[in-house]
């Protein structure tokens, strides 16, 4: 119960009128830096920095956290809107907010997502106070090969998982494992694939990629079919924003499980878009309506969105006590810690009980002030979807032009987010899958190093990830998820013997 | 307190406008971008905007600084942005050895003799940290125990500052060591605590936490003599009761980072003569001192010939232990 008595003495910092100021100024800002092209949380709360340091630390944080929730909020409504994800972890969200937008919902399919976005950042916040201490002794235990072994079970849970088929699946991840392999190799310090490039020395950035593949390749599609190029006529009511909020208790066991996936990816270090894609992944296989998801499923909106914001909470309780940031914007956070004159790590907890709690408390305060904002802008949002397509397609270029240049002021990006625009476009006829090309640009960098250290680690031998109870567990699940659905395949033929054996047989050697 | 130190920062900053006429050569006309050539958050992110801050806080030039971060490839991104930028006064480069050392061993697109060598304006230093609990209590111990070939050093990056030195301590140590490269000092520093390596070589300001926190300790300072008397990190220890490694039979006598700043090639000689006086204006701060002070770095300034000697013979001891790791690219 100490840490109650330590939350209250932060709540104590938090709920004082200057505090509660500076969050709804930093939640504004994060929702307008979210939604406007190009910027995102990383280069809004770097921007915001230099503001910071006259101020005392814990009301810098409160600002920049704040900043923060707002522009996860705010990065949700173009991934719905206009299926361009502002930051990695709610691509998910894009699956089936942008057909669910499309179809004439979107003030439902916003304020499902702000809900369960909520929800999720809550539950996060609530593990964070109770668990602050064993969590810190959890994501300890985590060396490259326990690393390996969670993205290794985010890729897991998105092979085969139905929908495309599985060797497109394959081949759409191997691609973007190639593309992730772009640049200078953390294990061996060599540059690779750069194709005679200096420039991609850099490698591929990912909001390079999502906004070519999913802005201007849906524009593509869009703009070949007739159908999406209509304006949508969206009701503007604020009594439908209720009514779904309302509506969202129903959805309970989607809710926890997708919350409690969000967690365990956030305090072990796999992060929010490892967490959103296995929320998606494993609510697509286990929701009895699996198979209308991607055309607009109020649950497949719900998975994604709850995981990212647990993990993106739970994910700053690493950051604090062990200095490990979780996100870029994180990185730019504990920047800021230094310059306080706060040095993160476990003595954190210990030296600056002010600054920690006084944090802790305006999370929960911050997210309220965020999700009650946020959803009263929602019929604004959602206006936007009557603009006609004449006019919110030149729109989206821009959007995705001025995004990719200011990534790094280069044009060599614009170019690159064209082009991506092509592959978005070639992958929607060709019935290839987006989702594992992304997954495996953003993460698959991260699981080769993961992969190759615990490989040095062990002098090769892949018995390392099998070591501890940790990494088998991990391991062995990983391994189950890939084989479940062709062992459901297989029961199924068992139950109706003869015909479709051959090609359960071909699937096989496919998803081995 | 508060008024003591604002007066103080009012007379200091009258003297800097006061010795500012003299040298007003050539002066930019436009907005200026720092480079840094790492991402937020890193070292070489922070003196960039350290620098930043003084420069806007004094007023020392009319014009904005923006800070830019490019710290894709190890930091080769913002070098051969600095190499595409020949003849523009108005980006400075911020990096460490990188710029050198870099470009022996592996087939990046840059040279530092693409750029304009400004100053090196601090030094980062080196520690052999092992976890809290190990039984080894000297450099001494740690080498006999790690004769067993089974120890794994932990270093931000392959072939870099990290791996040289690490390799170093091979040699001069006779025994080997398993190095597994991550993307960070900080991450490095986190594998340690939680026992999966046996020791790291991070700079001060990237352990001082964990330290602290006592998850892991210094052994030695790779450092001809022990560090500047400071605040104690822990209960009973600061940074000068870190024995250093020579004095403990791991014959290192010295090994720094600098921290560097450059601008690119082909800028006139008083365009670079502004920015070396620029940066000496910064040095003589007050938050200067508080920014070397808190990141437990030694504060040097080398420019010049100074500066040109010490890259010579850091790329020569560099080029030597990469030759004999067979790292070189041709």
């Amino acid at each position: 119960m100490d840490n109650l008595s330590e939350l209250f003495h932060g709540f104590t910092i938090a709920v004082t009128v200057p505090h509660l100021a500076l969050m709804a100024v930093g939640v504004l800002l994060g929702i307008l830096v979210g939604v406007l092209p190009g910027l995102g949380a990383p280069n809004g709360v770097s921007l915001l920095l230099p503001l910071t340091f006259g101020m005392q630390p814990v009301s810098a944080i409160i600002l920049l956290s704040s900043m923060y929730w707002g522009a996860l909020f705010g990065g949700s409504v173009t991934s719905i809107l206009f299926n361009i994800p502002g930051e990695p972890s709610s691509v998910a969200t894009t699956f089936d907010g942008y057909p669910m937008a499309r179809d004439g919902r979107p003030t439902t399919a916003l304020a499902t997502a702000f809900g369960s976005a909520a929800f999720g950042a809550l539950v996060g916040v609530i593990l964070i106070t109770f668990l602050a201490s064993w969590v810190a002794q959890v994501a300890l235990a985590f060396g490259p090969a326990e690393y390996f072994a969670v993205y290794f079970l985010a890729f897991a849970s998105f092979v085969g998982m139905g929908g495309a088929a599985p060797v497109k699946t394959v081949v759409a991840l191997a691609i973007g494992f190639a593309i992730a392999a772009i640049g200078i190799d953390t294990v061996s310090g060599s540059v690779r694939l750069t194709m005679g490039v200096d420039e991609l020395v850099k490698g591929v950035n990912f909001v390079v990629a999502v906004m070519g593949l999913f802005g201007i390749g849906e524009l593509l599609v869009a703009v070949e079919e007739e159908f999406h190029a209509r304006a949508v006529s969206s009701k503007i009511e604020w009594r439908e924003v209720f009514r779904t909020v309302g509506r969202l208790p129903r959805h309970s066991v989607a809710l926890l499980r997708s919350a409690a996936i969000g967690c365990w990816m956030g305090i072990t270090p796999g992060g929010p878009t490892a967490a959103s894609f296995m929320s998606y992944g494993i609510a697509r296989r286990f929701s009895r309506r699996g198979r209308y998801f991607g055309t607009g499923e109020v649950e497949g909106i719900i998975s994604p969105e709850t995981a990212d914001h647990a993990a993106g909470t739970s994910a700053l309780l690493p950051m604090l006590s062990l200095g490990i940031p979780g996100s870029a914007t994180a990185a730019v956070m504990m920047g800021g810690l230094m310059i306080w004159g706060l040095n993160p790590g476990p003595m954190l907890f210990v030296d600056q009980k002010d600054f920690v709690w006084g944090l802790i408390a305006s999370m929960y305060v911050g997210n309220i002030v965020a999700v009650a904002l946020v959803l009263l802008t929602v019929p604004v949002f959602a206006a936007l979807m009557r603009i006609p397509f004449v006019i919110i397609a030149p729109l989206i270029v821009i959007i995705c032009v001025v995004g990719a240049y200011s990534v790094s002021n280069s044009y060599l990006d614009v170019v690159m987010m064209l082009g991506f625009g092509i592959v978005g476009y070639l992958f929607k006829k060709l019935f290839y899958p987006l989702a594992p090309l992304v997954l495996a640009i953003v993460i698959g960098d991260k699981a080769e190093d993961a992969f190759r250290q615990s490989m040095l680690m062990s002098r090769g031998s892949l018995g390392i990830f099998f070591a501890n109870k940790l990494v088998t567990c991990l391991v062995v699940a990983g391994i189950a998820l890939l084989l479940l659905p062709l062992v459901l395949q297989l029961a199924r033929v068992w139950r109706k013997p003869a015909s479709p054996n051959v090609e359960t047989q071909s699937q096989e050697k496919v998803v081995i | 307190m508060r008024g003591t130190s604002l007066f103080l920062l009012s007379v200091s900053a009258a003297a800097l406008a006061g010795s500012a006429p003299a040298c007003a050569a050539w002066q930019p006309q436009k907005p200026i971008e720092f480079v840094a050539t790492a991402g937020p958050g890193g070292g070489t992110d922070n003196i960039a905007r350290a620098v930043q801050n003084i420069i806007t806080k004094y007023k020392l030039t009319e014009q904005p600084i923006v800070v830019v971060n490019k710290g894709g490839g190890s930091g080769a991104e913002g070098y051969v942005y600095g190499k595409a930028s020949a003849g523009d006064p108005y980006k400075v480069i911020f990096g460490t050895s990188n710029a050198w050392q870099q470009p022996l061993v592996s087939k990046v697109a840059f040279n530092y003799t693409d750029l304009t060598p400004i100053a090196a304006m601090a030094q980062d230093e080196f520690l052999l940290w092992v976890k809290q609990d190990a039984p080894y209590k000297t450099a001494g111990d740690y080498l006999k125990a790690a004769a067993s070939g089974e120890f794994k050093m932990g270093g931000a990056q392959s072939k870099d500052t990290d791996e040289v030195l690490t390799r170093m301590i091979e040699k001069v140590g006779h025994v080997k060591l398993t190095y597994i490269p991550f993307k960070s000092g900080a991450e490095t520093a986190v594998q340690l605590a939680g026992g999966h390596l046996d020791s790291h070589v991070n700079n001060p300001s990237e352990s001082i936490g964990q330290w602290r926190g006592g998850t892991q300790r210094p052994l030695c300072v790779f450092s001809p003599k022990r560090l500047p008397q400071g605040a104690k990190v822990t209960l009973s220890e600061g940074w000068s009761d870190v024995p250093t490694c020579a004095e403990q039979g791991l014959d290192i006598k010295q090994y720094e980072q600098p921290r560097t700043v450059w601008l690119p090639g082909k800028v006139t000689p008083e365009q670079a003569a502004y920015y070396v006086d620029l940066m000496k204006k910064v040095q003589a701060t007050p938050e200067w001192k508080d920014y070397i002070e808190k990141s437990s770095q030694i504060d040097t300034f080398l420019t010049g010939a100074d500066f040109d000697k010490f890259i010579k013979e850091d790329l020569e001891h560099v080029k030597q232990v990469a030759s004999e790791q067979g790292w070189l690219v041709k």
